[in-house]
């Protein structure tokens, strides 16, 4: 694992944190809550269209593919792994939905895509769960193969639906639910019942003990690898969910169309306060942290600024956000090492 | 023989090197040729440069995921500073101060990164992947997404010179091989950088200063990066705010190859030699045989995982891991 940080020298964290002022480490425990405030209210202040319900939906509508990408991986990095695949898969899925939809209709098309992206997953999950691979390596390794595979199923080619007013597939990416839209709902309910899954099951439990501490959660019998393999099944899932609002979305599909969604869709879980550690985090604060990713970007846009101003607040924002959280679980700003 | 037969088994890769070597020499009669060998080496040397550094962090026990967007910068930066109208009277060396200015926003883009990993402890995996969006949009900002192109010829001449027999640009890629091997085998900072990744915990109890080790190799991956953006920009004659996207993602995939651990603690530059030019000798030799770039994308990813599961094998024995 990668985000190994190695213990610091000399420093009983433990200690530290319980002596650690209250202010801290309430600021630690709901950060990222207080941040979300604060950017609301900034931009609230600076544009007059931004905290209006319209422009609020298109937000959450607009952040929702990144949602429910991240929420899967939440749950694969809660495992104490990491899901750099989940980009090139969105492009897999999306490409096969759309291009399946025309030759056997929308419902098997969602059906043959989602068990498509589940053998993805399975692949990640046998990978890293049964042989105990590096997952980082063992997902950009399967980035790479999966942008190739799409690259052979679509011939290069773009592909997109050809009657796109007679489909009842267009629900998911353009249609409302009790006036709210689609996508919303796909991505707030896909958050609750994961959520649920999370705190509330034993299996739930079972994934922060893997991440926690794995050689305990095997002394504890816990089939570790069984777990981690369920995970990239969810993170997968999610990718299929999200492949499914995005090729309704836009009737069609580019073939690179996940390109570089790995990267937003983890800078959204990190700002959620997930650790890349394992063992720590939470799925509605990954919501949370996707939404600020989205508010940035909304609120920076309809204040004038280039889109990709967007880019480098963001850089600021998960930087400050993570150092944050780490000095207050440390106790003090600055790291200790010399 | 019996030492060549140790050393192989100790670069694996090179085996690899050696296998796709004979075969594409067998199998392609455009292939086995001096001048496709120094088009190789010049394909190389992009990712390769990228490589080098990217080494000696993840020896460190570090990432940096930021290099594609720093390639990006520096290369914008030399193409756009050398058309200012300040420099018009400098002739051909207006290019030395675009490169200079290249060059050292890397070097300040590496010292920062390295600066934030240090003192705020945070994870160097997180602060680069803040930085490999943030540096972008620096990039997008300075360019206004605009292209610039090199109005003097010499600049996009020297990517095409050679030193002799060899091409200008892939006798710098070895000569920085060979710097940086030197640096990381026979100096003291080498040493250490090779300490600190194996365990921090007993290096600091050593005596030795992990923050500063840390940071002088994220200026180095950050030199490197910028290099490669200067190399590849002479190649252009041009330079595009997308340029080195998922750079970073080759060159991790490169110096894995060549056997340096995620960890940290151990790899040599001769491995990472041997993963940069096993890329590159099978993106040509497939490209020569007319194979879909896609199925290139699908063999490296297949590769790289063979050869972490091929190294996880062969260490475990022993070891006597927990099965579970």
């Amino acid at each position: 694992m990668v985000a190994e940080t190695k213990p610091e020298a000399g420093r009983p964290a433990r200690i530290r944190r319980r002596t650690g002022s209250n202010a801290m480490s309430v600021f630690a425990k709901q950060g990222i809550l207080i941040a979300f405030a604060l950017f609301i209210v900034g931009f609230a202040i600076f544009s007059d269209r931004f905290l209006s319900a319209e422009n609020l939906m298109t937000v959450i509508r607009q952040s929702a593919i990144i949602g429910v990408m991240a929420i899967g991986v939440t749950v694969v990095v809660i495992g104490g792994n990491l899901d750099l695949s989940v980009g090139s898969m969105l492009s897999f899925s999306t490409v096969l939905v759309v291009d399946l939809h025309d030759q056997m209709g929308p419902g098997l098309a969602i059906l043959v895509m989602l068990a498509a992206t589940l053998c993805l997953g399975a692949v990640n999950g046998l990978l890293v769960g049964y042989a105990r691979l590096n997952s980082l390596i063992v997902t950009l390794g399967m980035l790479s193969a999966i942008q190739g595979l799409v690259l052979i199923y679509s011939g290069g080619q773009n592909v997109d639906i050809v009657n796109q007013e007679s489909t009842w597939f267009a629900i998911f990416g353009r249609g409302y639910v009790f006036g709210i839209a689609t996508p919303i709902v796909i991505f707030l309910v896909f958050a609750l019942l994961v959520h649920v899954l999370m705190s509330s099951t034993a299996f739930g439990r079972r994934v922060y003990a893997v991440g926690g501490n794995p050689t305990a959660a095997v002394f504890s019998g816990i089939r570790r690898s069984r777990v981690v393999f369920t995970t990239y099944l969810i993170s997968a899932f999610a990718t299929g969910c999200a492949a499914v609002i995005l090729g309704s979305r836009v009737m069609g599909s580019q073939n690179n169309v996940g390109q570089g969604y790995e990267l937003l869709v983890l800078a959204g879980v990190i700002l959620g306060g997930t650790s890349l550690l394992g063992g720590s985090g939470n799925v509605l604060k990954t919501v949370v942290g996707v939404l600020i990713l989205g508010f940035i970007q909304n609120g920076l846009l309809l204040m004038g600024f280039a889109y990709y101003v967007q880019w480098l607040v963001t850089w600021i924002v998960i930087i400050l956000a993570v150092w944050l959280d780490v000095a207050a679980k440390r106790g003090r700003l600055f790291s200790p090492i010399a | 023989m019996n030492n060549a037969l140790t050393w192989l088994l100790r670069n694996p890769i090179w085996g690899f090197v050696l296998l796709i070597f004979v075969f594409f020499s067998v199998s392609n009669e455009f292939f086995f040729d001096p001048q496709n060998f120094k088009n190789i080496l010049v394909q190389t040397s992009t990712i390769g440069l990228i490589a080098l550094g990217m080494t000696l962090v993840m020896i460190n026990g570090n990432i940096d995921l930021s290099v594609g967007a720093t390639l990006a910068l520096a290369a914008s930066l030399a193409i756009d500073i050398q058309g200012w109208e300040v420099f018009a009277s400098w002739g051909s060396w207006a290019i030395l101060p675009g490169v200079l200015a290249g060059l050292l926003s890397g070097v300040l883009l590496g010292a920062l990164n390295g600066f934030i990993v240090w003192k705020t402890g945070v994870d160097a995996f997180i602060v680069t992947l803040g930085a490999m969006l943030g540096v972008r949009g620096l990039v997008f900002i300075y360019t206004q997404e605009q292209s610039f192109f090199a109005m003097n010829f010499a600049y996009s001449d020297f990517g095409a010179s050679s030193v002799g027999p060899l091409p200008t640009l892939a006798v710098l890629f070895l000569l920085f091989a060979l710097i940086t091997h030197l640096l990381l085998s026979r100096t003291v900072h080498g040493r250490n950088t090779y300490a600190v990744g194996g365990n921090r915990e007993a290096a600091v109890n050593a005596g030795i200063r992990v923050g500063p080790h840390m940071l002088i190799n994220f200026v180095i991956v950050g030199f490197f990066a910028a290099l490669a953006g200067i190399t590849l920009s002479t190649q252009m004659g041009a330079s595009t705010p997308n340029l080195g996207r998922e750079y970073e993602l080759w060159t991790i995939t490169a110096v894995v190859l060549g056997g340096t651990k995620l960890s940290g603690g151990s790899g040599t530059i001769i491995g990472t030699l041997g993963g940069v030019l096993a890329i590159g000798i099978l993106r040509n030799g497939m490209n020569l045989m007319q194979v879909p770039a896609f199925y290139v994308l699908v063999i490296l990813g297949t590769i790289l995982i063979a050869v972490l599961f091929l190294d996880k094998q062969l260490t475990r024995r022993g070891k006597g891991e927990l099965r579970t």
